[in-house]
């Protein structure tokens, strides 16, 4: 009874291994313990012995074994037998627990005689430290002592890690093209359904297709000769256009202003989005801007019903660079190195998040799209987004608007696709915002702050979506892992104009993969936890339903005693936008004025009363408390925060289990006549139940043995300022003397 | 269901077949089709086909179809109604409609809105009632209701000055404040039958001889049977078997209020014990007692397995040094050897009910979005319930992973120690972690051992300054929903439950919660003259059980106690916001799918029965593992 985990007994402890005479250990067993390489990965230094040192020395201690630089990773290999019966229910087969690819890395800090100092690439030269501890974008924390080893093997590792990880780089230098290089073509597998790679004619008809539209194609771009020219370097190879927009009106003003379509509403208006025109002071300049922008809104407009609006992003969202900084002190908050630092933190912790300011980004991000939403769905106006480069924000509203709208997107392939045609092909510099290449300057994590706004309507909607948190987590975390064509080029052109070089250069056919080929990172079985349990898939009758309910009746409205409201209507929006084309441009003619807000309660609101349909129009909740902190992400490698034994994760799995059961029994009802005994199929459910998991599960590792609960070690007594009221007895009445207590009772 | 049957046997007067907590203290603005199932089953007429699941299904079904009229109780009798009158949604905006002031209830309804709007609620809730301003231009006075439950109403009414008629607001004055008017309180009138007496649910005996009590360690004592050892005690006690009964009251003369260390809970393995009591008498000048000394050395030598005693002492060291000067303080180490003192830092009930009150501002009407978080911290609200779950959690590890028993004390033991020791033992065993078994806890730890409910909630009474309310049992509960949301299958009650709790904590309509004592509740006869929460509750408990339980009885939880997991609990504290939307879903659809499960496995059963008639030679399976295992999951 009352033991904690149940299989104590067969609980192997971690064995402390003894550091106390590393000398006498000897080299004679490291030869051995190399890590498995990947294809095309090289080890440019090693050290041995490295102390790995967790922050909580007290649970396990440190554990000695030899540290590596590859041109892939940084990876640390334990002297110790790697125990085999230790839970790994989720595995990434590129890189291990104790693996730290190389653009993975955040910032490394020395450890300088108690002393600790953020290492940049120019103090390389200066006295190794005696320890490392290396902060990275997945928000792990590594501690490595380099005490022990020799001195000059010391140096070396330490200036090959940070030569490697922090110092700029080209393009060519990144893994992906030493990796591929090195591996047979992946046969492409055709799974039904696919994902969209939009990177042929056949993909973006068929997306026109399915979304009813009616729009232009334009494959003046097939070989990316437009791109080859400076400043249209983030245009796709092949995109939509309004029908009215003319291919010489591309070359206007390189490409920007060009309304590129995304993605058609069933009413028949769409979403179009693209870069604002460059800022021009002088008179004509301006007046042949202005021309031309009312004749793109023209065109958009006529796309349907002549209702257009403008939604000028770099306006009313925060820019870049407040995402950037928000952003770093964000992250700053969880990677925490020792306990008393983070029992300190604990205090302040909400204050702390909300002047980071990232959750306030979010819901500026989703309100935005909300906003968007209303448009389409309530008004069926043509919507244009506008910023400045056309490939930032932008994406992340016209993303998020379809992910709303369109339940399509909220399938694994359906998102997938929806990333490459929005961002991917769409233009987002992934290159540079996710600073690949060490320079520093244009970092910014947009598509991060994508998936957190996906992340929220997940939370809130856990039904709706065919793909699980854990997608999202492991997503964002192959960001970092420069091994994916998907997030390390700054363009398509770029991507096939450096692919093809390179291949010309090797004289084989080069073909980076795709992050969306999961069966690089994972195995089967662990594939399975992209996938969310709950979701509801689309009944058969609903489907026949909503076809027959698909003709559109709001078509009719063109008819002219039903003209949309006045406030959309074209003519006041080209009013606004000449404001803006003025040069001025502090008038912040979008900005959400308290009547934007109200409204899109109002539509929100009236959402919120009618019945919840997840495979209909879906938004976010953006109260203060709906909005919240992405904890599998952010949280699953700090210890104390590990419930055992709980969090939601229980309640998915329950229902994961009940559904194969049903799935079981249904499977039974089927065969009818006698039939596999159902007994051995349940057996291996049963199994999971002898070890407490994490919250965080499938990520950060499972309890076998007992535990002691984590107990803050630090309490409120002086931050609390409770005034006169803490040193109030609790009761007005006596204890002994009437009198005394009485008196200081008021 | 069973549940049929007892909808019968509530006789034939149709208003008595209503259910107390869902209607009647619902207050709904009934433009949501989607809040959960509870607050939907009040008035919204489109929410019937979204409940199938629950048993009082049929009963509410009837009441619905007078929509929007008052359905009175037993012996609820319609004091005034008055038309002509405008409740001030924060939300929806001034709404015409009428008022009716019963005994129990205050009843605003409005017809001509779309769905219809009703505002039903106990006038117990209601703290305060207050006319604000003076008569408008239009004749109109108006009234606000400051109430118990986080929310505030407002009322307009047109009223005649000089005019014999009183204001309706001066009947809601009368009865909702039934103390300060010699009124009786209506729980004494509410008469209403239930299969089940929910005051039998905790027997002191029962619940320790499922501790294994009394052993060769611990007795059980009848010394404070008269209530003259310590008044605010129960009459059974449980003290260590080689101090007699004599002993015990000169311990006494040395605790304050003459509340001695008595045992709360056993570890049925390492018979490590969480006992409680009030501070001792120490005073200036350091004063001790033999038999004090002897009673804590006792308590540590019932449990061989350790060799020391751990004393938390609920209060920031500063308070209670600071008692010392009224005669009370803390246990030295000088004098109760190998006894070690931990102080657990948490506030007292002044500070616990202005963090409550600055709570309701930030969350009551309308949320500041931007600055939600800075705003929450501010009420330091998640801050106190942090400290006594961390306190409760330390208690727990030191008894199940220390096997050391400890001695739990604030002041007085009624407030601050019933938070630890019933929290400690929620985490260390499951039996309170189920539906009954959270009851007993409930019972035993905060009203036998004399938690002051009448005072600390002022039941009845129009001092809303009082300087003794203090919502300590709503923290108490608060702390168990942060368990529940951080261990979602550990427990087989619902946040339903959680909050029909705290809704009859002030309704009034129920005994259990009347009164400061057990010796008080016996003198007023409530198991007479009141109807138990727990009558009703276990009348109709499949609304208040956790569909996702599965009973890991052995377990024992240490939930995180890190800001980072802990949340404000939006589904109490902002639930009168009609834009907050419960997280039900999840709930609903693990419903659906065991209805699912349930109805193949019946359909497999048949078909092996079907077979098995055909085919002789095969001998029939006992139906499929599944329906016979409970799912298991991994904890």
């Amino acid at each position: 009874m009352f033991s904690l985990g149940s299989n104590g007994g067969k609980y192997t402890k971690p064995s402390f291994v003894s550091y106390v005479n590393p000398e006498q250990k000897g080299n004679d067993a490291l030869q051995e313990k190399n890590p498995v390489f990947l294809p095309g990965e090289v080890v440019f230094c090693s050290a041995s012995p490295v102390l790995k040192c967790t922050h909580d020395d007290l649970l396990e201690g440190s554990i000695m074994g030899t540290l590596f630089c590859t041109n892939f990773r940084i990876s640390f290999v334990s002297d110790q037998v790697l125990l085999e019966d230790v839970v790994q229910p989720f595995r990434n087969r590129l890189y291990g627990e104790n693996d730290i690819p190389l653009t993975c890395v955040d910032q490394i800090y020395g450890d300088y005689d108690e002393k600790r100092k953020l290492i940049t690439n120019t103090q390389m030269k200066n006295k190794h430290p005696n320890g490392i501890i290396v902060h990275c974008k997945d928000l792990r924390v590594f501690q490595f002592s380099l005490k022990l080893a020799k001195e000059e093997a010391a140096k070396k590792i330490f200036q090959g890690i940070v030569r490697h990880s922090l110092e700029p780089k080209s393009l060519r230098c990144i893994f992906a093209f030493s990796y591929c290089e090195n591996i047979a073509g992946a046969p492409e597998t055709q799974n039904k359904p696919r994902t969209l790679m939009f990177e042929n004619i056949v993909d973006w008809m068929e997306e026109m297709k399915r979304t009813k539209g009616n729009c232009k194609l334009l494959e003046i771009n097939k070989d990316f000769t437009i791109s080859q020219k400076v400043l249209f370097d983030r245009l796709p190879q092949f995109f939509f256009i309004p029908t009215n927009v003319l291919e010489k009106d591309l070359a206007a003003y390189q490409g920007k202003g060009v309304p590129i379509w995304c993605w058609s509403h069933h009413s028949g208006c769409a979403l179009f989005k693209t870069a604002s025109l460059p800022l021009v002071q002088e008179e004509s300049f301006l007046r042949a801007q202005k021309l031309y922008m009312e004749r793109m809104l023209n065109a958009v407009a006529h796309n349907y019903l002549y209702a257009v609006k403008a939604v000028d992003l770099s306006e009313t969202l925060p820019s870049i660079q407040d995402i950037q900084q928000s952003y770093s002190r964000f992250k700053q908050n969880f990677l925490i190195d020792n306990i008393g630092e983070f029992w300190i933190s604990d205090m302040k912790w909400f204050s702390t998040l909300e002047t980071t300011r990232w959750l306030s980004i979010i819901r500026q991000c989703l309100h935005k799209a909300v906003e968007v939403v209303e448009y389409l769905e309530k008004e069926n106006t043509n919507i244009l987004l506008i910023e400045d480069g056309g490939t930032d924000l932008s994406c992340v509203i016209s993303s998020l608007v379809q992910l709303m709208l369109d339940p399509h997107y909220r399938t694994l392939t359906g998102f997938q696709s929806l990333v490459q045609k929005e961002w991917v092909v769409g233009g987002h510099n992934f290159l540079e915002r996710c600073n690949h290449l060490n320079n520093k300057d244009k970092e910014s994590p947009v598509f991060l702050l994508f998936l957190e706004c996906v992340w929220q309507l997940l939370q809130q909607h856990s039904l709706a979506f065919q793909f699980s948190e854990t997608y999202l987590t492991v997503l964002s975390d192959s960001i970092s892992v420069a091994i994916f064509s998907t997030f390390i080029f700054s363009s398509p052109y770029q991507r096939v104009s450096s692919m093809k070089t390179e291949s010309q250069t090797h004289g084989s056919l080069l073909n980076i993969p795709s992050v969306w080929d999961w069966s690089l990172q994972f195995d089967c079985k662990s594939q399975e936890f992209l996938f969310n349990p709950l979701y509801r898939e689309k009944s058969k009758q609903e489907k026949t339903r909503n076809k027959n309910q698909r003709p559109k009746p709001i078509r009719q409205l063109s008819l002219p005693n039903a003209t949309p409201p006045k406030k959309y209507f074209f003519k006041e929006e080209t009013e606004s936008l000449r404001k803006m084309l003025r040069g001025t441009r502090i008038s912040r003619w979008m900005h959400l004025s308290d009547s934007a807000q109200a409204s899109v309660w109002e539509f929100y609101n009236a959402w919120q009363q009618k019945p919840l349909d997840y495979h209909g129009l879906l938004l976010p909740d953006l109260d203060g408390p709906a909005i919240r902190l992405w904890m599998q992400r952010y949280l699953r490698w700090i210890p104390e925060v590990q419930i055992f034994g709980g969090g939601d994760i229980t309640l998915v799995n329950k229902i994961t289990s009940l559904s194969q059961e049903l799935e079981e029994l249904r499977m039974e009802l089927e065969q009818q006549v006698r039939q596999a005994d159902p007994r051995c199929k349940s057996t291996e459910t049963v199994n999971k139940s002898t070890i407490r998991m994490s919250c965080f599960f499938p990520f950060a590792s499972c309890r076998s043995g007992s535990f002691k609960p984590a107990i803050p070690t630090s309490h409120c007594d002086g931050e609390m300022d409770m005034g006169h009221l803490a040193e109030r007895e609790d009761e007005d009445t006596e204890l002994t003397d009437n009198s005394v207590i009485r008196g200081c009772a008021d | 269901m069973e549940k049929s049957g007892s909808a019968d046997s509530l006789g034939s007067k149709r208003s008595s077949s209503r259910q107390p907590s869902v209607d009647s203290l619902t207050s709904t603005n009934t433009t949501r089709s989607d809040r959960s199932a509870h607050l939907r089953s009040a008035v919204s007429p489109d929410a019937a086909s979204a409940r199938t699941d629950l048993g009082a299904e049929v009963l509410k079904e009837s009441s619905r179809i007078a929509e929007g009229e008052l359905q009175l109780l037993p012996r609820e009798s319609v004091q005034d109604t008055a038309s002509d009158v405008t409740y001030i949604c924060p939300f929806l905006g001034a709404i015409r409609g009428s008022l009716t002031v019963t005994n129990y209830r205050l009843f605003f309804k409005c017809l001509d809105k779309d769905p219809a709007f009703v505002l039903d609620l106990p006038v117990g809730v209601i703290s305060r009632v207050e006319k604000i301003g003076a008569i408008s231009a239009q004749g109109e006075v108006s009234f606000g209701l400051v109430c118990k439950d986080i929310r505030n109403l407002r009322f307009a009414h047109r009223y005649q000055e000089g005019s014999l008629k009183k204001s309706i607001f001066e009947l809601v004055n009368k009865f909702a404040f039934p103390v300060s008017n010699a009124l009786r309180m209506f729980a004494f009138e509410y008469g209403q039958p239930f299969p089940e007496n929910g005051w039998k649910v905790y027997d002191p005996l029962a619940e320790y001889k499922r501790q294994g009590l009394p052993n060769e360690s611990w007795r059980i004592t009848k010394a404070n049977e008269h209530y003259d050892v310590c008044e605010t005690y129960p009459a059974t006690l449980v003290v260590p078997a080689n101090i007699p009964d004599e002993e015990l009251k000169r311990v006494a003369a040395f605790r304050a209020k003459g509340r001695i260390p008595v045992l709360s809970w056993i570890h049925p393995e390492t018979q490590a014990t969480v006992t409680r009591c009030s501070q001792p008498m120490v005073g200036v000048n350091g004063k001790r007692s033999k038999e004090d000394e002897k009673h804590l050395q006792a308590i540590m030598d019932a449990n061989a397995q350790s060799h020391k005693l751990f004393i938390f002492d609920a209060r920031p060291p500063v308070n209670a040094a600071a008692n010392k000067m009224k005669g009370g303080g803390f246990e030295s180490e000088d004098a109760y050897q190998n006894a070690e003192l931990v102080f657990l830092d948490i506030h007292n009930i002044h500070v616990m009910r202005e963090s409550l009150r600055k709570l309701k501002e930030v969350v009551y009407p309308n949320i500041e979005e931007s600055h939600w978080l800075s705003n929450l911290e501010s009420t330091h609200w998640l801050e106190h319930i942090k400290l006594i779950l961390a306190g409760a959690l330390r208690i727990a590890d030191k008894v199940e992973s220390g096997k050391t028993s400890v001695v739990v004390h604030c002041s007085d033991g009624w407030d601050r120690t019933a938070q630890l020791s019933s929290l400690a033992m929620l985490m260390l065993d499951g039996f309170y972690r189920t539906l009954r078994g959270f009851q007993v806890l409930v019972e035993k730890e905060w009203l036998s051992f004399g938690h002051r409910f009448q005072l600390r909630i002022g039941h009845g009474d129009r001092n809303h300054t009082d300087a003794d309310r203090s919502p300590v049992f709503l923290q108490f509960i608060d702390c168990v929903w942060q368990m529940t949301r951080q261990f979602p299958a550990a427990f087989e009650f619902n946040e339903f439950f959680l909050i029909t709790i705290l809704d009859h904590l002030y309704s009034c309509l129920f005994g259990t919660f009347l009164c400061n004592s057990e010796q008080q509740r016996l003198e007023e006869d409530l198991p007479k003259r009141t109807v138990s929460l727990w009558s009703y509750i276990n009348s109709q408990h499949e609304e208040f059980t956790n569909p996702l339980y599965v009973d890991y009885a052995n377990h024992v939880l240490y939930p995180v106690v890190s800001m980072r997991h802990l949340e404000l609990w939006v589904g109490y504290y902002i639930r009168w916001n009609p834009r907050m939307r419960p997280q039900e879903p999840l709930h609903q659809h693990y419903r659906e799918l065991l209805a699912k499960r349930a109805e193949l496995q019946r359909k497999v059963e048949e078909l092996q029965r079907e077979v098995a008639g055909r085919v002789a030679v095969a001998p029939p399976e006992k139906a499929g593992s599944p329906a016979g295992s409970p799912v298991q999951t991994c904890v």
